[in-house]
């Protein structure tokens, strides 16, 4: 017998001794980070960066298949007992030789997760982790000269890649509303010192919004640079209309964040998407109703919110909770009570 | 169903008021859950797995008696902390707020011959749905009980105290048996119907999986303990079987408990449902190591009326529930547990023989709205 089956036996037979749980619910409780189990992160620091940001550094699992600079990893973490999970970019190279990888966050405006990650996380918190994505990375074929043209907290991903490799010819321009909101800014301006960047700095309460025609005065040559940009929906499709115009645009990378943004209003167009539906909702009917009226096969239970029998995947938009008024967006793994829900806007429910 | 109304003295508008008193409850302790309640839950799941861990471990040596006392208490602490706490709690949706997919309704699965997705359809659904509506709540006497004067006596429920001790003793096996719908399911025609064939399958299944571990694996792994390790896991069985039995027949069955008649419930609003629930159970008073091991369904006032609250939330609910009782004068159903143990049995035994129908009626919601 090979040692994979010899393994997958033994396997089925821990799995005979722990039935009904599995038997990596209980070696979770020594090793959440070993080989095998899902994939998580640890906390080992938090580093401040500027009043609004820190860096996270995190010892990811065993089963962290390593990154690409310029890539991005979802995070679940608990805030206030709730798994919440967000995107941010990795800023640490991909060879740190301690195996950590550290994401860089800014706390926006309620933002639970970012304000919770950039005051109040704690060194020794578990994470999941997701394996990191995204295609916001840097070519295989090193170009001659390189762009980063980056905004607020737009500069994270870019860190990842200045870390990571070096280039001949490398011009930042950066927005920010003053210096001190410059995140890594000690960091940026040593590689100033040592000749390995030109960086510009916009401060935007002081020199307003960056006009993307100034490019000609601060990069003379950015036609000709191979452009990676990051920052708020403006300045991207700025960037892309002017690449566009100047028949560049094949040079410029972008990334966006927050790619969708829900606006939870009153009722809304829902689909289901297994089946392939469409119906208009109003705002105070619950969407199993509304699921049903349209021939949709929905489960169901006391239709009052108390057996949790009609649970159903929420993939996109907003519902509300009809007893509390509570708003719930649609994040991976969130389900919802369709008895007690109402469309809250456009949203995909999963029958 | 006793003879007076108990909540005869209160108008309709008292009923809807005291429904918006308890929603108020309800909606201050949602909005109050957070990261100690998280940190409750998961610390309990992580000291029952190690429990039961280290109670199997020391079974390995049950050859010793020491050892066999040891580690069968503990394996019958760690099956009841499964069932009770946790099992019974999460399947209740009471944990899903977290968001984590591994303490959530829809893939909880417990240590228990019924497959927690049945469990949920007959217990959540229809028993706390329906409580204590005859006809409608199999909960009332299982279907092979008679727990209320009301309920048609037929020659058979001579036999119920038996019947009751037996189901106690294999109480998980009588769940399976009843999530199945046994009694009405077995007959030529329904049995042969692929859905309930599935269930029973399902069922089969989880039996084999729990009957292989308890009494095949774990006494083999033992190996000159294996009947020691077999005796133990009995007996774990068992006390937890005869606990969860005990602690479920005093959130219905005490005396001073109501049912209701099938026609009461027709149009009902939110106020009467949650004064059903109210005048449908009974509590258990205790210490909070008793709350603990009953997995607080010694809160079952409070757990009917909010099924899907977290249970470390119920004793701090109660003194708020019990003060609405006070204020509508109403009976709040509680007592010791040898008390409303005995309270119980005593119920199964009186009503295992006739009795005379009472005279008077609850009074019926249907006719009364038309009235009004």
């Amino acid at each position: 017998m090979t040692s994979t089956a010899l393994r997958s036996r033994a396997w089925k037979l821990l799995e005979m001794v722990t039935t009904p749980l599995l038997p990596s619910d209980y070696l979770d409780l020594v090793g959440p980070l070993r080989a095998g189990a899902d994939l998580r992160g640890r906390i080992e620091a938090v580093h401040p960066e500027t009043g609004d940001a820190a860096t996270i550094v995190i010892r990811p699992g065993r089963g962290w298949r390593g990154h690409t600079a310029g890539q991005y990893v979802r995070i679940g973490v608990d805030v206030d007992g709730v798994r919440l999970w967000r995107a941010y970019s990795i800023t640490s190279p991909t060879n740190r030789p301690d195996g950590r990888v550290t994401i860089t966050v800014k706390a926006i405006e309620d933002g639970k997760v970012s304000n919770h990650l950039v005051r109040r996380a704690k060194p020794g918190t578990l994470i999941q982790l997701d394996q990191p994505a995204g295609d916001f990375v840097l070519p295989q074929a090193k170009p001659a000269k390189v762009l980063y043209l980056t905004a607020g907290s737009g500069i994270t991903p870019v860190m990842g890649m200045l870390r990571d490799i070096e280039f001949d010819d490398v011009v930042m321009v950066h927005c920010a509303p003053q210096p001190q909101d410059v995140i890594f800014r000690n960091e940026l301006h040593d590689l100033v010192a040592d000749k390995k960047l030109r960086l510009t700095e916009v401060h935007t309460d002081t020199d307003g919004m960056l006009d993307i025609a100034r490019l000609d005065e601060l990069v003379p040559d950015w036609a000709e640079r191979e452009t990676w940009a990051c920052g708020p929906a403006g300045l991207l499709d700025a960037a892309e209309e002017h690449w566009t115009e100047h028949g560049v645009q094949e040079r410029l990378h972008t990334e966006r964040f927050r790619p969708s943004i829900v606006v939870a209003g009153d009722g809304g167009e829902v689909t289901f998407s297994a089946t392939g539906k469409t119906v208009d909702a109003d705002g105070a009917t619950p969407l199993l109703d509304i699921g049903e009226e349209a021939g949709v096969l929905m489960p169901s239970g006391c239709r009052m919110g108390i057996c949790f029998g009609c649970v159903t995947p929420l993939k996109a938009g907003a519902v509300r909770d009809l007893r509390t008024g509570e708003i719930t967006e649609a994040e991976p793994g969130v389900l919802i009570q369709t008895c007690v829900s109402a469309a809250a806007g456009p949203c995909d429910i999963e029958r | 169903m006793t003879a007076i109304d108990p909540t005869a003295h209160l108008t309709a508008e008292q009923i809807e008021e005291l429904g918006r008193e308890l929603d108020a409850i309800r909606d201050e302790v949602i909005a109050g859950r957070g990261e100690k309640d998280a940190a409750y839950i998961r610390k309990v799941i992580s000291a029952q797995r190690k429990l039961e861990l280290v109670s199997r471990g020391v079974l390995l040596f049950s050859i010793f008696p020491p050892a066999w006392l040891l580690g069968t208490a503990g394996l019958s602490v760690a099956k009841i902390m499964d069932n009770m706490e946790i099992g019974h709690n999460i399947l209740h949706g009471q944990w899903d707020w977290m968001r984590d997919p591994k303490i959530h309704s829809t893939t909880w699965e417990w240590d228990h011959v019924s497959p927690s997705e049945q469990w949920k359809h007959s217990h959540n659904e229809l028993h706390h749905t329906y409580t204590n509506v005859i006809g409608k709540d199999n909960d009332l006497g299982y279907g092979i009980m008679r727990v209320d004067e009301d309920q048609k006596w037929h020659p058979f429920h001579l036999g119920q105290p038996l019947w009751n001790f037996i189901n106690a003793c294999f109480f998980e096996y009588g769940i399976a048996a009843y999530d199945l719908e046994l009694g009405k399911n077995l007959n030529k025609r329904r049995r042969k119907n692929p859905e309930f064939r599935a269930r029973a399958k399902a069922v089969g299944r989880k039996i084999r999986k729990q009957v292989l571990k308890d009494y095949v694996i774990h006494p083999l792994l033992s190996g000159p303990s294996f009947l020691p390790t077999l005796g133990a896991t009995f007996t774990a069985n068992l006390v937890r079987n005869l606990w969860t039995h005990s602690v479920i027949m005093c959130g219905h069955f005490p005396e001073g408990v109501q049912v209701f008649e099938r026609r009461s419930i027709k149009g009902e609003t939110r106020g009467q449902w949650y004064l059903r629930q109210m005048m449908g159970s009974a509590n258990i008073s205790g210490s909070k190591a008793m709350h603990f091991m009953t997995g607080n369904l010694s809160h079952q006032i409070e757990h009917h009326l909010f099924p899907d609250l977290p249970s470390n939330r119920y004793a701090e609910v109660a003194v708020k529930v019990r003060a609405l009782f006070e204020k509508y004068e109403l009976e709040y159903v509680t007592g010791p547990l040898p008390k409303q143990v005995f309270s119980a049995w005593h119920k199964v035994f009186r009503l295992s023989l006739p009795n005379k129908k009472p005279k008077v009626k609850t009074p019926d919601r249907e006719q009364e709205l038309v009235a009004a």
